[in-house]
């Protein structure tokens, strides 16, 4: 009997739609291996078996079908599933239900899409390890005592360890594309405003992406497909048909292509070894039918403070949602006190340092007498770094760079230093600013851990990302974690 | 630009309605003087002089709907999410100081 958690998407909707197996006996093997694996990786916050069933049930009874009914998915928490709890790696939001189903989710439901439960992730998705999160961190299947990135680490981990073929992460600085590149899987930002946003819960409003993660660019293409398209309830949502990602993973043809290499995404900052990988890559490309130019974006080496300036500013203005009164958590209400000073302790103790950090460098970013110097002129540097891509854009069909500038670093390692942990979105950083898609796929092993090739393209042109990766995956695929910790 | 001292951040800290102890207090503070050295440097480029900032990346203007009514939430099942209901509304701690 196949093991079926090895499957990719595309086989377990063969494989169901042919009879050879069931919707309900993918759903159970995955549930199965959860429960036999996740105690050592905690990939998942919560596994909703009962639902996950229910949703297999029906596909093997006829009533949805689709190229992805009845394949598994894990959901990053940071999306809301109708009475599934939606922490979104906070305490200020344990035990909450929401009561309503994310854009994505409704989309997910309906394509019969068996989801298995949340997954885990830094706090309010702020950091690159997982290690921010309320609940504990999440371990790389590669290496256990090493990081799965971050902040969709549980759903790196959950696909690169056969938990589950699919997953949804969110993308605001490289949440999708730096997990999927030091786990060994593949990870897509789509174009900004691509996928609604209706139920992602917020971090940084003109950033934030929700995308797929797989074992296969075509499993990516597939659920990106389902994911995506325009929806009214997102008024930054794009009216505009869903670029044809499936086809262009089928064409995986990249002869005539121009591919550009971005100078400033190399050197200070980027380990040799992926620097290596990154080079081979390239020859890979170059062999493959493909133009290489090298290609220089001035304003990139500015994307990081760009960024930390805008992203917090954001945040510090979105959290402000979490007042102890709506949802969630309440501290100190003992009639006595206010409710300024219910929800300061509230706030207080249902957030974490991470989260705290940047509400206040936000705050401090947007104050007055400080709001040109910093959020006014990371916004002009926002423009530049648009400007420098629609000029590469003009010389090449896509970009390409290392996807994160290390492999997957130990747990602790980045911890006590904020700036060190902030430097892992060096290369994702810039496509978020800009909203072009990007995507991370695995170009190899340096030190035995896998690294990521990251390809950027124009603005809804998503279509470019899996024409490339396609054919790249196609003549080196990617490696398989050994997973010789599993008892 | 300078020194963040423990008293700013407890301003930003009133601000953001987060009431923080002095070890947090104190912590930020050098934590925030770190980051904001290195961010600082978004000051050093020079061709941003006149260029029209950049707010979000999808330039869409005057997004529309129709003035139509939409189903909303009901209102049990949004209570039900909610710390402290009491007929049928949202039950907050007073608002008003005593003497007000």
């Amino acid at each position: 009997m196949t093991d079926l958690t090895r499957l990719t998407a595309v086989q377990t909707a063969a494989a169901i739609a042919a009879r050879d197996t069931t919707a309900t006996e993918v759903a159970q093997a995955h549930l199965d291996r959860i429960a036999k694996v996740d105690g050592q990786l905690h990939a998942f916050l919560h596994v909703d078996a009962e639902g996950a069933l229910e949703t297999a049930r029906r596909v093997d009874a006829g009533e949805i079908t689709g190229p992805l009914a009845g394949v598994p998915l894990a959901l990053k928490d940071v999306i809301v599933q109708k009475g599934v709890p939606t922490t979104v790696g906070s305490r200020i939001l344990e035990g909450w239900r929401p009561p309503y189903d994310a854009t994505v989710v409704e989309r997910l439901k309906a394509a019969g899409v068996v989801i298995l439960g949340k997954t885990n992730m830094d706090e309010f998705a702020m950091g690159s390890s997982t290690e921010h999160s309320a609940y504990g961190p999440t371990h790389n299947p590669w290496d256990l005592d090493r990081i799965p990135g971050g902040s969709g680490g549980g759903s790196s981990a959950a696909v690169a360890s056969f938990e589950s073929p699919l997953a949804i992460g969110t993308d605001t600085g490289g949440s999708i594309r730096q997990p999927a590149a030091v786990t060994g899987t593949v990870g897509v930002k789509p174009t900004y405003g691509g996928v609604s946003r209706y139920g992602l819960v917020a971090f940084s409003s003109s950033l934030d992406q929700a995308g797929p993660c797989a074992r296969t660019v075509l499993d990516a293409a597939l659920l990106h497909e389902v994911i995506a398209g325009h929806d009214p309830r997102d008024s930054t949502s794009i009216p505009a048909p869903v670029p044809p990602v499936v086809e262009a993973a089928r064409q995986a043809d990249i002869s005539g292509m121009t591919i550009g290499v971005v100078k400033e995404l190399s050197g200070e900052g980027y380990q040799p070894g992926v620097e290596q990988r990154f080079a081979e890559a390239v020859e890979t490309l170059t062999g493959l039918g493909a133009k290489v130019v090298e290609v220089s974006c001035p304003h990139f080496a500015y994307a990081l403070p760009a960024y930390y300036l805008i992203a917090p500013s954001e945040a510090s203005s979105n959290l402000a949602r979490f007042d102890s009164v709506r949802y969630g958590l309440r501290v100190g209400d003992d009639g006595e006190r206010g409710l300024e000073e219910v929800m300061s302790l509230t706030r207080a103790q249902g957030f974490g340092a991470e989260v705290k950090r940047r509400i206040i460098l936000g705050t401090y970013a947007l104050s007055s007498g400080y709001y040109d110097a910093y959020y006014g002129q990371a916004q002009k540097v926002r423009s530049l770094i648009t400007r420098d891509f629609t000029e590469a854009f003009a010389m090449a069909d896509v970009l390409v760079s290392p996807a994160a500038p290390t492999v997957a670093f130990p747990l602790g390692e980045k911890l006590s230093d904020p700036l060190a942990m902030y430097r892992q979105d060096l290369a994702t950083i810039p496509s978020n600013l800009y909203g072009g898609p990007a995507m991370s796929l695995p170009c190899g092993l340096a030190d035995g851990l896998p690294v990521g090739l990251q390809i950027m393209a124009p603005t809804m042109r998503d279509e470019l990302l899996y024409r490339v990766g396609a054919a790249f995956e196609a003549a080196m695929p990617a490696p398989v974690p050994p997973l010789d910790w599993e008892a | 630009m300078s020194e963040i001292t423990r008293d700013e951040v407890a301003h930003l800290a009133r601000l953001s309605r987060l009431a923080l102890d002095d070890d947090e207090l104190g912590r930020l503070a050098g934590e925030l003087d770190v980051i904001l050295g290195a961010v600082a440097k978004i000051g050093e480029v020079s061709d941003a002089e006149g260029v029209t900032p950049m707010t979000h990346a999808v330039p869409l203007e005057n997004v529309m709907r129709p003035d139509v009514v939409m189903p909303s939430l009901p209102r049990d099942d949004v209570l039900a999410a909610a710390p402290a209901a009491e007929d049928g509304r949202f039950r907050v701690p007073r608002i008003l100081d005593e003497e007000q």
